[in-house]
């Protein structure tokens, strides 16, 4: 038996709190606030919810925490726990329960205070006999190995993972709850201060508190509701190892199957797709995960981002938000993926809305390229 | 199988160590060398491992440049060593940045310190004329 298309909707969405919070902020009392926000979104009452889905690096048992702090005690939970993939698994599995009558109004939430407490703190490294003793600066070593991998095979250019972070940065400029508020240039990538070769600190994620959360329910439930719905019209989760070193080939990611998983379901081709939203936590990842969702073809990532393709006013409108790179990254940032994609296909976006936005695709990444999870979301038109 | 109230795999993997050898597992089974070492060999599940030491011969398949605020250039590599295992190791006796994907290199044990016991690092290796050799994995 396999997922339906479209059964289930996104009702809710809502971010909490961006950015710094006040010292003393939980993590959990940044998925409440993303709880209530996104429960006002979808016009439903607390009572409603009857499972719970969530994870963050901060707390060991998510489900467990989270329901202690609403008060509330879901007929069906999941704490699934893969990344910044997390959330994405979790629409799949919230779609599975609601499909089969396991629960009726699902609540997917996330929180980090990585900023306040340090990334450090909020996400200790595990210790690996065959990985620590080499002192790799991760994950950004891990990634970085990859672009150098993918620089060596297909003649991929710092030049062109930059164009990454300033389109990232131009889409910013329109969002004002993103983070960075200033331009940046190629040449300001290229030269701001070395991370791990080739990447800069200018290649890599923001470290920024944040969380959010999302509400999905029936189909049939969320047309009675006060919302567009955003429907759920595929999904596709994948996972190819947890360590960089048993990597397969870093440079082709899991999405090649999480992705077609996502579109055969949805019986869509990623030509139909009008906004992409891609786990951008380092410039590397959304050239992979372009050529490996289907976007273009393997090797040509670089290229195919060059020349401000996916900038504002580019070929492809690709992380509309400003990204992890300039919008936000709370450290497991695959929640707020999906809502800039929610947010395009309501048409709520002002700014940078993209016109006519009736598919989106929101895919995320976890661990160092490990997990890979796509949805893709579809307006009232596509059913 | 490995018996875990005797040995642990990385048990192993360190007593060979501390002789200056990189020891990995072969699965004749699915004719697959086998590393990091484990009970069982991965996709497969066979039990039945058989302990071998590499040549310590390999191709550098990727490599980043770390740095750490006040510390010098740190190398970071991922070596695909010729019996077929990748592992993350370090290439030493070079500048970090001249480390190249697709250069020859050869395992030396680092000794290790108080805190941590004798691990693999790698050197380049050198062609006659002394200058590093490149080949092996740095094609498609």
């Amino acid at each position: 038996m396999s997922l339906k298309r479209a059964s289930v909707a996104v009702v809710g969405a809502a971010e909490s709190d961006l950015g710094q919070v006040a010292p003393g902020t939980s993590p959990l009392d940044l998925m409440a606030q993303g709880t209530l926000r996104a429960l006002e979104d979808a016009g439903l009452r607390f009572s409603d919810i009857d499972a719970v889905f969530c994870a963050a690096s901060q707390v060991r048992m998510g489900p467990l925490a989270l329901c202690e702090y609403l008060g509330i005690k879901p007929k069906y939970f999941d704490g699934t726990q893969i990344g910044g993939s997390s959330f994405m698994a979790h629409v799949a599995h919230a779609q599975a329960a609601l499909e089969h009558g396991l629960c009726e109004v699902a609540l997917i939430a996330y929180g980090s205070t990585q900023r306040s407490v340090s990334r450090a703190a909020a996400s200790p490294r595990e210790y690996n006999p065959y990985e620590s003793p080499y002192r790799p600066f991760m994950p950004s070593s891990a990634y970085a190995m990859a672009a150098a991998r993918h620089m060596h095979q297909y003649g991929t250019t710092r030049e062109q993972l930059a164009e990454v972070a300033v389109a990232a940065r131009q889409w910013a400029l329109m969002n004002p709850k993103a983070w960075e508020k200033e331009p940046l240039t190629i040449e300001q990538v290229l030269n701001a201060r070395m991370v791990s070769y080739p990447f800069t600190v200018r290649d890599c994620c923001l470290v920024l508190d944040g969380g959010g959360a999302i509400i999905l329910t029936t189909a049939a439930r969320a047309k009675s509701l006060k919302r567009k719905p955003v429907y759920v019209l595929g999904t596709g989760e994948a996972l190819s190892h947890a360590n960089i070193s048993s990597m397969p080939d870093l440079t082709v990611t899991a999405a090649a199957e999480s992705g077609p998983r996502a579109f055969r379901m949805a019986g869509v081709k990623p030509a139909d797709v009008d906004m992409i939203s891609l786990y951008d936590a380092f410039t590397i990842t959304p050239i992979l995960f372009l050529e490996d969702l289907g976007f273009c073809p393997k090797g040509e990532g670089g290229r195919f981002v060059s020349g401000g393709a996916i900038a504002p006013g580019g070929k492809y409108a690709v992380n509309t938000s400003g990204g992890g790179l300039s919008y936000c990254h709370p450290g497991m940032y695959g929640l707020l993926v999906m809502i800039e994609a929610i947010r395009q296909v309501r048409g709520e976006c002002g700014e940078r809305q993209v016109k006519d936005c009736e598919v989106a695709l929101a895919h995320g990444n976890g661990g160092v390229l490990s997990s890979q999870c796509t949805v893709l979301f579809g307006g009232p038109s596509t059913v | 199988m490995q018996d875990l109230k005797q040995q642990s795999p990385y048990g192993v993997v360190l007593e060979h160590c501390k002789k200056g050898e990189l020891a990995y597992q072969w699965s004749a089974a699915d004719g697959k060398a086998v590393f990091y070492p484990r009970v069982s060999a991965p996709g497969s599940g066979n039990a039945r491992l058989e302990w071998r030491v590499s040549k310590g011969l390999g191709t550098v398949y990727s490599t980043t440049v770390v740095n750490y605020k006040g510390e010098p250039p740190l190398n970071v590599a991922l070596i695909d060593l010729d019996e077929g295992f990748r592992m993350m190791s370090r290439v030493e006796d070079i500048d970090p940045m001249q480390v190249k994907i697709g250069m020859r290199v050869r395992v030396k044990m680092h000794p290790g310190d108080d805190k941590q016991p004798a691990y693999p690092v790698f050197s380049p290796l050198l062609s006659e004329e002394g200058s590093p050799r490149s080949g092996g994995g740095g094609g498609r």
